[in-house]
């Protein structure tokens, strides 16, 4: 008999060994990702710290690297709420370990795209990342690490502490790896677009190996209401999250324990409820059995009562700014947005965002462009996937006078605690009923809209087309009938002319 | 209808006259309308199908009391509005220049005034419109369709037509026949020996009876209407009957299409409802018949599916109530056969000059 042999990895090691599943799949794709990871991080630190962001991102020439790939230095410059000196390691040297798990929208949320970029930049390189962050104190400080993988460790190998004159605050991110640009160029580009988009109250400035400088500049100053951080929802939570809620609460009795540890339960909804489950509310939590733990979040999801989550946890960009972003980004002929109400899935609020853009410098491309966001991240990858994508192909267009081979762009926003990610990627949503539903909602509301400028503009071009007809023949028919009747002057026809014009003097001076 | 009744048979000169004048009304009324800060916009009698009916009195097509109204106000009206004007100038034009025109012409000469058609039906339809309009036929006005058909026989006619006026011509000075054209439908008839009209639908046989002198043996002007007779050749049978008093006999080949050939003739189309003078109702249609297929054996084809379903329409059609009509149409539907009237060679060449012709005019006088 052959006898197996078990071996234990780390997180570290896990996502070295299937860095395909976080988006580091090939050279051009792994450039693409690493960037993206950290201009998000960038992104949620600035909003977190409330500073209208100001990203520098810098991808330099390094030297020959594999058969497909260059080794290019990345750098990432960001105005945010910087790193407490004793996090630093971790937060970019170890897989797993981040400041956003809590129940609050935030770019983040898997504590792994920052290390899986510094980790992917280490296994093609093999030279350490370099980390400068202040969270606005006094001091700077310097970090020189490398990723045990085998541990999931950071490394220290230098750590300089500096006098902040200025107060500066945020982080400096720079490390080398491999990668391909000029394939990954147009993805990047796009991405760097999408992401002003979205964000259009940030700056970027990209600075491309050839010296190429991308500059998106903000066109407002005002950021979306920042989210608060929520609990979980009785519907959201599991066996898991109930057991270790019970291990660490202060609370005696279960009125208690419910009314503090979950969302949006008072004390009369923690009364019924209870009733509903047939559980006394004077039971101490922490004597709750294991099957009676089952039943009390079996009970949650079977009760009725509770009331659907707030979506204070929650920030959408709101009409102004995805209105702001589009017109600076897309420079469209007609743009209508809209913001559906907050719903839930499995206990998890989300917001829709649509938008609807069309003409202006949106091409005509046979088909309709789709952007896709997920709290503010625009998604590039695996369109056909996404839940956007099948509710677009799903609606009957024609109803709003909409072709494919119109110049037209649609925009949806996910916003949510938890986003439905397919894949730690990123790339696309998964069809969750409930989002789909609201997908569709804005959408339509949208179209509507747009199908009313549409109308109303072929109404006008109508207009236009019969005046033309109008000014063509009326003219030829006092011509010929002047000749005709063998008179010599042809009548005066402008009166007649004018009172077809149902569009106003102005419009036919043109 | 009295009044229209004398309109039909003036002579051909003066409805040119009346053509121009009318032409020139029409110009004026719109000058007016436009003057006067309206719309120009005119009435008509309406073409729709719903508004020809027959008039066994006229025995022929008519328009009903409907009438329609285009107006250059409505923007769907514009632009045929804008053609029908353009057309009545330029029908104007060819009256008082004194030359003539093909549809086909009109089509191209709209482009020069950067009135274009869309395509030949349009402007055929414009034209049609005119006739309506000013109630005369557009060959009053100059234009002429494309198709010619041809007449021969002892009869001198006199051209009115510019370069041509007083010149005389026997229409037996060419073996071909001449071209029912323009300059023939205005000439004026002088004098003829002929005392009938042989109208024929087919060339050949035209030929035929040329070579074999039917003209002399029974006195007759040769009339080939070359299929379904052109409007001119029409009115000019119409004239050679009223003005010359000459008996009309219609030779066709045996079968619902033929029968049909001699009906137009006759009755006239519901496409030309809205005209007079293009009939000719003592005209009579002298073969061949579904009963000389029968009586005479000839060989014969099948009746299609096609010719089938002409001849259910043809039953219904109030044109064919006469007996005659009916029986013939009953007598195909028996049969089932039909009859080219090259049929008759079967009992050699001059069979039908000399046998059939002679039975067939003397059974239908
Ligand atoms: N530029 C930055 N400024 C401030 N904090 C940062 C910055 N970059 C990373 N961090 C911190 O490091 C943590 C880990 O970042 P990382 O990108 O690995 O995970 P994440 O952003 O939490 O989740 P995700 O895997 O979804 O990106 C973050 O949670 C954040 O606290
Ligand atoms: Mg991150």
């Amino acid at each position: 008999m052959v006898s197996q042999a078990f071996e234990e990895i780390s997180p570290a090691d896990f996502f070295y060994r299937n860095r395909d599943i976080a988006g580091f799949t090939n050279p051009s794709r792994a450039i693409f990702a690493a960037m993206r990871e950290l201009v998000e991080n960038s992104l949620d630190a600035a909003e977190l710290g409330g500073f209208p962001p100001d990203i520098y991102v810098r991808l330099t020439y390094g030297g020959e690297g594999g058969p497909e790939s260059k080794v290019y230095k990345l750098r990432v410059q960001d105005n945010g709420s910087g790193i407490t000196s004793r996090h630093i390691p971790s937060a970019f040297g170890q897989v797993l370990f981040g400041s956003k798990y809590k129940l609050k929208q935030a770019r983040g949320t898997f504590g792994l795209g920052g290390t899986m970029a510094v980790l992917y930049g280490q296994i093609t390189t093999h030279k350490p990342a370099y980390v400068v962050s202040s969270t606005g104190s006094t001091k700077v400080y310097t970090y020189r690490i490398m990723i045990d993988i085998q541990r999931n460790r950071p490394i220290i190998l230098e750590r300089r502490v500096l006098i902040n004159k200025d107060r500066w605050h945020g982080t400096i991110v720079e490390f080398s790896l491999e990668g391909d640009y000029f394939r990954a160029m147009p993805k990047i580009l796009e991405y760097l677009k999408q992401t002003a988009l979205v964000n259009p109250y940030a700056n970027i400035t990209f600075v491309d190996p050839k010296g190429r400088l991308y500059r998106f500049t903000r066109v407002t100053t005002k950021m979306p209401v920042p989210p608060k951080e929520t609990l979980p929802h009785p519907y959201g939570v599991d066996v898991e999250t109930v057991n270790r809620l019970t291990q660490f609460t202060q609370h005696r009795n279960m009125l208690d324990f419910l009314k503090a540890h979950f969302h949006r339960v008072s004390e009369r909804v923690a009364h019924s409820f209870l009733e509903f489950a047939g559980i006394a509310k004077t039971k101490n939590p922490k004597k709750l059995d294991p099957n009676e733990v089952v039943t009390l979040v079996r009970m949650m999801k079977r009760y009725e009562g509770f009331r659907s989550p707030s979506a204070s946890c929650l920030s959408p960009l709101g009409q102004d700014l995805l209105l702001a972003g589009i017109l600076k980004e897309l420079k469209p002929e007609f743009v209508s947005v809209c913001q559906r109400k907050p719903s839930t899935y499995a206990g998890h609020p989300f917001i829709i965002e649509a938008a609807i853009a069309y003409g202006g410098e949106i091409p005509k491309r046979g088909d309709f462009l789709l952007y896709r966001f997920a709290n503010r991240i625009p998604l590039l990858y695996d369109e056909a996937s996404d839940v956007s994508y099948n509710v677009v192909k799903s609606m009957n267009w024609r109803r709003y006078r909409v072709s494919q081979d119109m110049p037209i762009a649609i925009l949806v926003h996910v916003c949510s605690t938890k986003i439905p990610y397919k894949t730690v990627g990123k790339e696309f949503i998964a069809d969750r009923p409930e989002v789909k539903k609201e997908v569709l909602n804005g959408i339509r509301e949208a179209s509507r809209k747009l199908q009313r400028f549409l109308s109303k503009r072929a109404h006008v071009e109508r207009e236009k087309r019969r005046l033309s007809v109008f000014s063509q023949y009326l003219p030829k028919i006092a011509r010929f009938s002047t000749e005709l009747a063998g008179k010599e002057k042809e009548p005066d026809i402008r009166q007649l002319l004018e009172s077809v014009n149902k569009l106003g003097r102005t419009e036919t001076r043109r | 209808m009295e009044e229209q009744k004398q309109e039909d048979d003036v002579p051909a000169l003066e409805k040119k006259k009346d053509a121009a004048e009318n032409l020139e009304k029409l110009g004026e009324e719109f000058y007016h309308q436009m003057d006067a800060g309206e719309f120009p916009w005119i009435k008509m009698p309406s073409r729709s199908t719903e508004n020809i009916c027959y008039n066994p009195t006229l025995r022929q097509y008519v328009l009903g009391e409907r009438t329609v109204k285009r107006s250059a106000r409505n923007v769907r009206h514009v632009r045929p509005f804008t053609q029908l004007v353009w057309t009545a100038f330029f029908a104007h034009q060819l009256s008082t220049q004194r030359k003539t025109s093909t549809l086909r012409d009109v089509y191209y000469s709209a482009q020069a005034y950067e009135m274009s058609f869309k395509d030949q039906a349009e402007s055929d339809n414009v034209i049609t419109d005119l006739e309506t309009v000013v109630r005369l036929s557009r060959e009053d006005f100059n234009i002429f369709p494309e198709e010619r058909s041809a007449i021969f026989g002892d009869l001198t006619i006199e051209y009115t037509v510019p370069g041509y006026e007083g010149r005389r011509m026997n229409l037996t000075s060419h073996p071909d026949g001449l071209m029912i054209g323009p300059a023939l439908t205005y000439s004026e008839f002088v004098k003829t020996s002929a005392d009938k009209v042989i109208a024929i639908e087919k060339g050949g046989l035209f030929t035929r009876f040329i070579e074999d002198n039917v003209h002399q043996k029974y006195n007759a002007l040769l009339v080939l209407t070359a299929g379904q007779a052109p409007r001119a050749t029409r009115h000019f049978i119409r004239r050679l009957n009223k003005e010359l008093e000459l008996p009309v006999f219609i030779f066709t080949d045996g079968d619902p299409w033929g029968m049909h050939i001699a009906m137009v003739i006759i009755s006239g189309s519901a496409n030309a409802a809205h005209l007079r003078g293009l009939t000719t109702p003592d005209a009579t249609w002298s073969g061949v018949w579904a009963t000389d297929i029968v009586d005479y054996d000839l060989p014969t084809d099948p009746l299609t599916e096609v010719d089938m379903k002409r001849l259910h329409e043809l039953q219904r059609d109030p044109r064919y109530t006469d007996k005659l009509w009916q029986r013939e149409i009953k007598t195909f539907m028996k049969i089932r056969r039909k009859a080219e009237q090259e049929a008759f060679s079967r009992y050699g060449l001059t069979y039908i000059v000399d046998e059939y012709l002679p039975a067939k005019l003397e059974a239908t006088k």
